[in-house]
């Protein structure tokens, strides 16, 4: 258990390092992935199953996909055909994906070594601590709540963009005030 | 206490943190510097669960689910803005965007 939580941290780190290096948005996304999923191991490794499988599901799998949707929409506009067949060259993928076979290598160990009844005396379960989050802590999940409600009107807000006006006699007809002081 | 020691996992997350700083401070690209954003509120969520195994309480993991929620709800505005600064200026360079008024 130990070399996986060293190993994964070495993971980790080298792909952060990637990730604030690189010149591309999308291949910085593609470590910063990477450096999440190996995260989530070493999560794992420390006792936490429930948060480790939140980090894919939320992190990896939600949030960056978020910041590729808004990479690619920004991309769209200048960016040809042939630049974007040089995003994916092979030489790109190459450190990724063998950074994702390492894990993958650490997490099939993991699962033949894990059978027993040593990991579960070790972690936390998912049952203690949802008890934990809605008891004690019931308070900040409502603020939470809050938090994300706040969060979803001002991305509405801030995404909504100008009302485009289609012809000059459509926006007449809106305000007819404005038209007047238009034909004076 | 878990298999991990204690001292290595609020190393690691020191270091996480510190990459993440670097990132925000080097880089001037918008996207760039809330994705280093994101990577410093990962490793102090790694600093709470590292706590929380260290004493076997659940109160880091719960700790770790209201900065996801938060980092959730950062990204969506975050991103947000991003959309509306590349419509109004076609740049997403910071050391061009440092005029409050336009």
């Amino acid at each position: 258990m130990l070399t996986i939580f060293y190993l994964s941290a070495v993971v980790a780190v080298v792909s952060t390092m990637m990730v604030i290096t690189r010149k591309e948005a999308v291949h910085a996304l593609l470590y910063l992935i990477v450096s999440l999923l190996a995260i989530s191991i070493i999560f794992f490794a420390l006792g936490a199953p429930f948060i480790a499988a939140l980090e894919v599901i939320i992190y990896a799998g939600a949030i960056m996909v978020l910041f590729i949707f808004v990479v690619m929409m920004l991309n769209l506009g200048r960016e040809s055909i042939q630049q974007e067949r040089q995003l994916l060259k092979p030489r790109m993928w190459f450190g990724p994906v063998i950074l994702t076979l390492i894990l993958i290598v650490e997490f099939i160990i993991l699962f033949s070594k894990i059978r027993g009844q040593n990991y579960h005396a070790l972690s936390i379960s998912p049952k203690v601590v949802g008890v934990s989050l809605f008891s004690t802590y019931l308070l900040g999940v409502e603020l939470s709540a809050m938090l994300l409600m706040a969060g979803i009107v001002g991305a509405y807000y801030l995404g909504k963009g100008k009302k485009r006006i289609m012809h000059r006699y459509l926006a007449n007809t809106g305000s007819d005030s404005k038209a007047k002081g238009e034909t004076k | 206490m878990t298999f991990v020691p204690f001292e290595s996992g609020l190393i690691l997350a020191a270091v996480l943190f510190l990459l993440g700083l670097i990132g925000v401070l080097v880089r001037r690209n918008i996207i760039f510097m809330l994705l280093s954003t994101e990577i410093m509120l990962n490793a102090s969520g790694l600093a709470f669960v590292t706590a929380s195994a260290r004493w076997m309480q659940p109160e880091g993991q719960v700790m770790f689910i209201f900065i996801l929620a938060m980092a959730a709800a950062e990204v969506s505005v975050g991103l947000a803005l991003i959309m509306q600064i590349y419509h109004q200026f076609k740049t997403l360079d910071t050391d061009t965007l440092n005029n409050m008024k336009g």
